[in-house]
């Protein structure tokens, strides 16, 4: 493990850790969706480094992509107005309970020692992960692959008849 | 596993299906790019009937060719396939034609609204061709978002929007049910294709998937107690759309239904017969008496297609070859008598916001003699009334005859659907006694005359109802041809034979393993 290696691993550490502090420390949902997702981002990152290529992939495809977008989504729903005229939404029971659940899992990783986790082969074996999954994916799968395109279509098609301003008759 | 279809194999066994995405594709670009036209929304409905049209002559090609199978199994060519998507590109047409009628009126729709009728077609004769729980749910989800929008197709009504964000939550709802139970019964048995679903013993877990299963099929075919939505949504939609919801997605949803209990999850009988026995009985009764109270025609359509659920489980319920074939030609008279209906209908509203109700129609025989017998035909249809009600007679009748054939004779609930038939009189002849026997009120508008693809529809749609309830052979010969050409249901039958035994042995496994 070269210390540029140890370097980033931790650079990476650090900016999820800042960013899940900013995340819960702001007060317009929307700045706190945003700090969210670089977390997200952070957290790819971490898994690139522990060779997880694919999971990496999926966490910003669909974590960082699509699940943030959902948020942000129903955040303008809601219309919640400018953040200085905000009432905080947080309250205090909730705080309590987060701030139980968060000392928890602190105390369980803590408790956790490293050497009794179990350990996995450190040859990087990186484009094996992506593999399998492409060869199933367009050989088995290839259908549902294809129909599944479809489906975006269905979508995008859907979206713009509903959102469309209505033709002049 | 190894063996997947290769890709000439591929499109071969999916000529239909590619057809009509490749006519569906062109249509979207000619609604784009097509130029200037008068009424593109009408100029893209009626490509589209041609392209219903070229894939129907693909369908029955490959129906001759005996094609459509692949060698993975996942997905098959057996007439059950074949049989459905004829039935649903029928339905499929005379909504189109509906849909013409009520743009000439309204004026209300977008060129893309065919576009999105024909992508929910081809995922429900994706859900016709697939014998993969992934494929079945694949089509339904490119069935359901597409319906989904179609439902809130009229932008300037909000009871439109309403039932389109209604069938929204409820349908994601159902789907997330389904999708969880396809996970555990993948989980149970490794696979998704049917064919090891049917071939595996059951485990707890395959059990659980197949109630999450179940509770999918329920909410997607609007059994009772998963019905709620039918209503509004049916009623909020625009007519055309309702009319294909009625007709083509319930046929749909009938054919994943049976092919998955067929097929699929037969292991495990003895635990879902008596589930589906209670849906069916609770269906057919709360259907047809809520129907009772219902002034609003679409309302009462919408509580007679739910008792008509109930009477298609029981033919589910009989699990046998001639089940198969009376669930196709229920199908067939269903999807006719409901677009004859909805086309009368679309008539009579002027495409106006509020639906029609049954004084609406009184006295129509003495304005519109021609829409008082063409209703009263599919209404009696749906009642099952022997020659005047037509094909819906011989429907009923050859699912009662499924039903006691069955290799456990349904004899009870054989006499529930007769009982919930004998009520369903009383909303049925309500409306057409007010159409005959009631003077035309003088403050009720005219309805304007039938514009041509309208009545085509409800000419075609009566006279192939009266012709089958005086000749049904033809149609009860293809129909049984259907599900015999490759003998889909070879397991079932091979295990409704055996059914005590691996019943005994499942429950003795499902008790001992947790």
């Amino acid at each position: 493990m070269t210390p540029f290696y140890r370097f980033q691993f931790y650079l990476f550490a650090l900016m999820a850790i800042g960013a899940a502090l900013l995340f819960v420390t702001r007060r317009s949902p929307v700045s706190a969706a945003l700090w969210l997702v670089n977390v997200m981002f952070a957290l790819s990152g971490l898994y690139v480094m522990l060779d997880a290529p694919f999971v990496a992939a999926v966490q910003v495809l669909v974590y960082a992509g699509a699940i943030m977008v959902v948020f942000i989504f129903v955040v303008m729903l809601l219309n919640l107005g400018r953040p200085g005229q905000l009432p905080d939404l947080r309250e205090v029971a909730p705080r309590l309970g987060a701030g139980v659940v968060g000392i928890a899992i602190l105390a369980n990783l803590l408790a956790v020692r490293r050497d009794a986790l179990p350990t996995v082969a450190l040859e990087p074996h990186a484009d094996n992960v992506v593999t399998p999954v492409a060869e199933l994916l367009f050989s088995d799968y290839l259908l549902a692959f294809e129909l599944t395109s479809i489906v975006l279509l269905v979508a995008v098609v859907g979206a713009v008849v509903l959102a469309k301003r209505k033709a002049a008759p | 596993m190894t063996d997947f279809a290769e890709p000439g194999a591929l499109l071969g066994a999916l000529l239909p299906e590619i057809t009509l995405l490749l006519g569906t594709l062109i249509l979207l670009l000619v609604g784009a790019w097509g130029g200037e036209s008068s009424s593109p929304t009408r100029r893209s409905a009626r490509f589209a009937l041609g392209i219903v049209g070229v894939t129907a002559v693909a369908v029955v090609f490959a129906w001759l060719r005996g094609d459509g199978f692949t060698t993975d199994d996942r997905l098959t060519g057996d007439g059950f396939r074949w049989a459905i998507d004829l039935v649903l590109l029928l339905g499929t047409a005379g909504a189109l034609a509906i849909f013409d009628t009520e743009q000439l009126r309204t004026r209300a729709y977008q060129a893309e609204i065919p576009v999105l009728m024909l992508l929910a077609l081809s995922g429900m004769m994706i859900i016709s061709a697939s014998r993969d729980l992934m494929f079945t749910y694949i089509g339904l989800e490119l069935m359901s978002i597409a319906v989904y929008v179609l439902a809130g197709a009229n932008r300037s009504s909000a009871r439109s929007a309403e039932a389109s964000i209604k069938y929204f939550l409820l349908g994601a709802f159902a789907s997330g049910f389904l999708l969880y139970g396809i996970a555990l019964l993948y989980g149970a048995v490794g696979d998704t294709r049917l064919s090891a679903l049917g071939a595996a013993t059951p485990s707890a877990m395959y059990l659980v998937g197949v109630a999450l299963l179940l509770v999918g099929f329920a909410f997607k075919v609007g059994a009772v107690p998963f019905h709620l939505w039918t209503p509004d949504v049916y009623d909020g939609a625009p007519s055309p759309i309702t009319a294909f919801m009625a007709a083509c997605v319930k046929a749909s949803a009938f054919a994943m239904l049976l092919r998955v209990m067929a097929e699929g999850i037969g292991p495990a009988i003895v635990h879902w017969h008596p589930v589906v026995w209670w849906l069916a009985a609770i269906t057919m009764v709360v259907g047809n008496v809520v129907a009772l109270a219902q002034p609003n025609v679409k309302r009462m359509l919408a509580y007679s297609s739910i008792a008509h659920s109930g009477y298609l489980l029981v033919a589910v319920l009989a699990y046998s070859q001639e089940a198969a074939a009376a669930v196709v030609f229920y199908l067939l008279a269903y999807t006719l008598a409901t677009i004859g209906a909805f086309a009368v209908l679309g008539i009579v509203s002027e495409g106006r916001e509020t639906t029609v109700t049954i004084d609406d129609l009184s006295g129509l025989w003495h304005v519109r003699p021609g829409l008082a017998v063409a209703l009263s035909v599919c209404l009696l249809a749906f009642f099952g009334f022997p020659i005047a009600g037509g094909a819906g007679f011989f429907a009923k009748w050859y699912v009662i005859q499924a039903a006691l054939a069955s290799h456990t004779p349904l004899t009870v609930l054989v006499v529930v659907l007769v009982l919930a038939s004998v009520v369903s009189a009383g909303y049925y002849l309500t409306a057409i006694s007010a159409m005959f026997n009631r003077p035309r009120p003088s403050q009720l508008p005219m309805p304007v005359q039938t514009p041509l693809l309208s009545g085509i529809v409800m000419v075609v749609a009566v006279v192939a109802l009266l012709v089958l309830g005086v000749f049904p052979t033809p149609a009860s010969r293809l129909a049984a041809a259907a599900t015999l050409r490759a003998a889909p249901l070879a397991t079932p039958v091979a295990g409704t034979m055996t059914v005590s035994a691996p019943t005994v042995a499942a429950t003795e496994d499902a008790g001992s393993t947790p």
